[in-house]
């Protein structure tokens, strides 16, 4: 044995030798990734656990009064909006990707522009524009001599109108994944229906549609996710549906956990439609039966056929986004030398600034995820990585409540605690602070800026790092030279979605944000609220046009890639 | 002469699961040598461990005879003067061919580094495509970059991990051979890791057949399929058959096939009942021979046929017969044993 230890002493002297055992950085890794998991399911499992809650009077009270409304208007919206998202998203995806007709190109990319407008905006210009006051009905007995009682128009404010509304900004869901999955079909598949004597519409049918299906029903969850997500549509609407409930259970009858039992409900919705869309995803995955692909043969349209389908593009795009934003330009002409004061910039400022934060952290904390998930390989991390990306599943105002009940359990913890030993009082710590508003968007956007972080590590394999440190890089020039030029593409992504989609939060802002703190969201919903839709049209329209960012990028991705090539 | 590469008795594993276990050769300078073994066997895990990727359990690495693995020292990957080729190539996708290829070398100026880079393209015959990126080049021409980059700073011991996996089988020996040429013109030290037989024998001047963990064998192609030390190796390389046989005498057998001579002792002894390694080209196919046997299978491979073969007692052999004796199936033909090497194991 003692040459053998005099040779290893020896060498051991050896300059760049260094220990093999895992750095502190990554035994810190794990507990970390563990910690910011628990933190985020948090909400969550508060939730959750008021499912077993025992039930109160005001609970009981619910049942008895609200509660079947609220399921019959839920149900209600959903089937509308499935039904609208459906015809609209699957038609024109058919449309620009097999046939050919003027403007289709254009039509492509255009068909996403409603994607930008938050439902609640789009809801609040409708409202203006076809009110009894506004241009359309004025214009109407101006021309026709009609007085008050002398004709019927629709009430725009009505369940037909949130359906509407709902299925001309969430169409694009549909729209985007159907189109893709057209593209991703193999000609051949079509090939062999048109050779057994289907013409293009009977394949469209028979083939097209039933392999996309998979797609077509992932979209169509995403979209009555956000429908049942949405607060400022159906209350501005008055309608009676779960989040207009959570929020008068808890703001009219003060009821925190006959709140938190209507948004267990809630969840269960959520989950149904996240367990058929993950579902959808895995079944669409293998439905691509051949890696053989061309070029879809384009079916030309000529005449009244070609003018069809024109309109049929045009209408969702004119009604979805052209009408809209033409109507919201012109009221912000009207009265943006009024509005823009001191105090909206100062609210403009708030809304960027805490977006932007957001939107940092947001991505800080899925690095610090996804490399976890990269280096450690297991499946406890795994797992508490997938349960942080099902809160951009959970509305906002489920989210608030679930985060305000911790959090006063917490501040009321630690006040009396206090009071009790010291004599002191220390208030309210986390609730109603910034804190508290930032970690329910955590809560809600992680999910986004994970998704986008890790399909960038995807690209970046384990055996490039191990070729750079071959190749004698040490890990720190690696994330220089290899990492950062790679993932720059998808961080700055994940940063802008989730910095838009804190712009157009609005119900966990509305419910936790501190007093007198404003975003651009809120005020544009209380003007509204107060009826003054002209002077929410100056935030509305930042917002819309903020949204506009992923909606490009989105456009320019669809333009850019096809299975195969 | 001394090693330039040298692994001694190593042992190493992932969590609990031991992978490796007593793994030693060594490698001169200039040599090329060879891990084979069927999937799972731990033959890339040796080399990721002379890279520096896996700790050591026990046993030590040397390159260059500085050690660079121990249970008490380890050196990482970066520090080692090593060159890795990799299965999926693992070329940088934002950088153009001659970043990529200029990767590793460090310490040198632009006008070096860029002499250096254009010497390697001419070398792996891609002067051309300086200017390309990796997604635009075929299989066969990432391979050859991924090859350049890991040569470009002259590494002390080259690694290459299943680098023709992805290939077609036709181009798998030819680049195997080039890749040979390159190393040989370039006296590169080099561990290829396959479970290619073809293209160990295509590549390497030494051949370690690994299996569960361990070394099985080492030695050359021919030692390997003519002299296989264990039935892992005789069954791994190669084809054949294995007969029963009793033992006349120290070196020689008596099978139904006739009498068979070696030219070295067998450990066991006479009387004794062993099992003998017979390999297609051992059963030479003979009309005037007084044995026969029926055709049960046959393969035409070009040059010669393979013919599956089935004896009177019901044992089954390989013959290697020139392509013009072109037999059917069920017919009957004569065969005689010419074997070179006798190969017998004992049964226990």
């Amino acid at each position: 044995m003692t040459p053998h230890n005099a040779r290893i002493s020896l060498s051991s002297n050896h300059l760049n030798t260094v220990s093999s055992s895992p750095s502190l950085l990554q035994r810190l890794w794990k507990p970390g990734v563990l910690l910011l998991a628990t933190l985020f399911s948090l909400p969550i499992f508060t939730i959750v656990s008021f499912v077993i809650h025992p039930a109160n009077e005001v609970w009981q009270h619910l049942i008895d009064t609200v509660l079947a409304e609220y399921l019959l208007n839920s149900a209600l919206l959903l089937v509308g909006v499935a039904l609208g998202t459906l015809v609209i998203g699957v038609g024109c995806a058919w449309l620009t990707s097999v046939c050919l007709f003027p403007g289709k190109r254009l039509f492509a990319w255009a068909l996403l522009l409603p994607l930008a407008f938050p439902a609640y905006i789009i809801a609040y210009t409708y409202t203006g524009m076809f009110d009894f006051a506004g241009p359309v009905q004025s214009w109407l007995r101006a021309s026709t001599g009609w007085g008050v009682q002398d004709y019927y128009f629709p009430e725009i404010r009505s369940l037909g109108g949130a359906v509407t509304m709902f299925s001309l900004v969430l169409y694009p869901y549909v729209y985007l994944l159907a189109r893709a999955a057209f593209l991703e079909q193999s000609i051949c598949v079509l090939e062999v229906s048109r050779t057994r004597g289907c013409s293009v519409w009977s394949s469209f049918y028979r083939v097209a549609l039933p392999l996309a299906r998979p797609a077509v029903v992932a979209g169509l969850s995403l979209a009555l996710m956000e429908t049942l997500a949405d607060y400022g549509t159906v209350a501005y609407f008055g309608l009676g549906v779960f989040t207009t409930g959570i929020f008068r259970t808890w703001f009219g009858l003060g009821d925190g956990a006959a709140a938190a039992k209507l948004a267990a409900i809630l969840l269960l919705f959520v989950f149904t439609l996240i367990l058929i869309e993950r579902w959808s995803r895995q079944r669409a995955q293998y439905h691509n039966a051949t890696d053989r692909y061309r070029s879809l043969p384009q079916y030309r349209l000529r005449g009244y056929r070609a003018g069809l389908a024109f309109c049929a593009c045009f209408i969702p795009l004119a009604l979805g986004f052209l009408l809209p934003a033409y109507q919201l330009a012109l009221w912000a002409l009207e009265t943006y030398s009024y509005m823009v004061d001191a105090a909206f910039l100062r609210l403009t400022f708030n809304s960027l600034e805490l977006a932007a934060s957001a939107a940092l952290l947001a991505v800080v904390l899925a690095l610090f995820l996804a490399y976890g998930k990269r280096m450690l390989n297991s499946k406890t991390i795994n797992l508490s990585i997938r349960v942080v990306a099902t809160g951009y599943a959970l509305p906002g105002t489920v989210i608030a409540v679930g985060v305000i009940i911790p959090f006063a359990w917490f501040d009321n913890s630690i006040d009396s605690l206090m009071r009790e030993h010291y004599g002191i009082s220390s208030g309210l710590l986390l609730s109603g602070s910034l804190f508290a508003v930032m970690f329910a968007y955590m809560v809600r956007f992680l999910a986004v800026s994970i998704q986008a972080v890790e399909s960038g590590l995807l690209k970046i394999k384990p055996s490039m790092d191990d070729a750079a440190r071959s190749l004698s890089h040490a890990p720190g020039e690696i994330l220089m030279r290899v990492h950062l030029p790679l993932m720059k593409g998808t961080v700055l992504t994940a940063l802008l979605i989730v910095f838009v989609d804190v712009m157009k939060e609005l119900p966990a802002t509305l419910i936790l944000r501190p007093f007198n703190f404003n975003t651009l969201a809120v005020r544009a919903f209380e003007l509204a609220s107060d009826e003054r839709l002209a002077d929410s049209s100056t935030a509305a329209l930042m917002i819309v046009a903020v949204g506009l960012g992923p909606v490009i990028l989105l456009s320019h991705s669809i333009s850019a890639s096809r299975a195969g090539s | 002469m001394t090693a330039q590469i040298d692994v001694e008795n190593i042992a190493t594993g992932y969590d609990d699961l031991q992978v490796l276990s007593q793994v030693s050769f060594s490698l001169q300078p200039g040599q090329i040598g060879c891990m084979l073994g069927p999937s799972g066997c731990g033959k890339t895990t040796v080399l990721r461990a002379i890279a520096g990727f896996e700790p050591l359990w026990q046993g030590r690495i040397l390159i260059d005879q500085a050690e660079v693995s121990s249970v008490q020292t380890f050196v990482v990957p970066e520090k080692r003067n090593i060159g890795m080729v990799f299965q999926d190539f693992a070329l940088f996708p934002h950088l153009r061919v001659e970043d990529n290829v200029g990767f590793g070398l460090k310490g040198m100026n632009r006008k070096q580094q860029h002499s250096r880079v254009q010497e390697m393209l001419a070398i792996v015959g891609m002067p051309a495509y300086a200017q390309a990126y990796p997604h635009q080049l075929s299989g066969g021409q990432q391979q050859r970059i991924a090859l350049a980059r890991a040569l470009a700073p002259r590494p002390g011991v080259l690694l290459l991990d299943e680098p023709f996996s992805n290939m077609d089988a036709e181009m798998r020996e030819q680049l195997a051979r080039e890749v040979r040429s390159i190393l040989k013109q370039e006296n590169n030290t080099a561990i290829l890791v396959t479970h290619d037989q073809n293209e160990a024998f295509a590549m390497a001047d030494q051949i370690c057949v690994m299996n569960e963990g361990t070394i099985q064998q080492q030695g050359s192609g021919y030692d390997l399929y003519h002299k296989p030390v264990n039935r892992f190796v005789a069954d791994f390389i190669g084809q054949g058959v294995i007969l029963p046989a009793t033992v006349e005498n120290a070196n020689t057998v008596r099978t139904d096939l006739g009498i068979i001579t070696g030219d070295s002792p067998i450990a066991d002894e006479a009387g004794a009942m062993v099992d003998v390694l017979i390999r297609p080209d051992d059963v030479v196919h003979d009309d005037e021979s007084s044995e026969s046997a029926i055709v049960v299978e046959k393969a035409f491979r070009g040059a010669d046929f393979l013919y599956h073969l089935r004896m009177d007692s019901g044992i089954e052999v390989m013959c290697l017969a020139p392509s013009h004796h072109n037999h059917k199936i069920n017919e009957r033909i004569g065969i005689r044993l010419n074997v070179d090497h006798l190969v017998t194991f004992s049964r226990h």
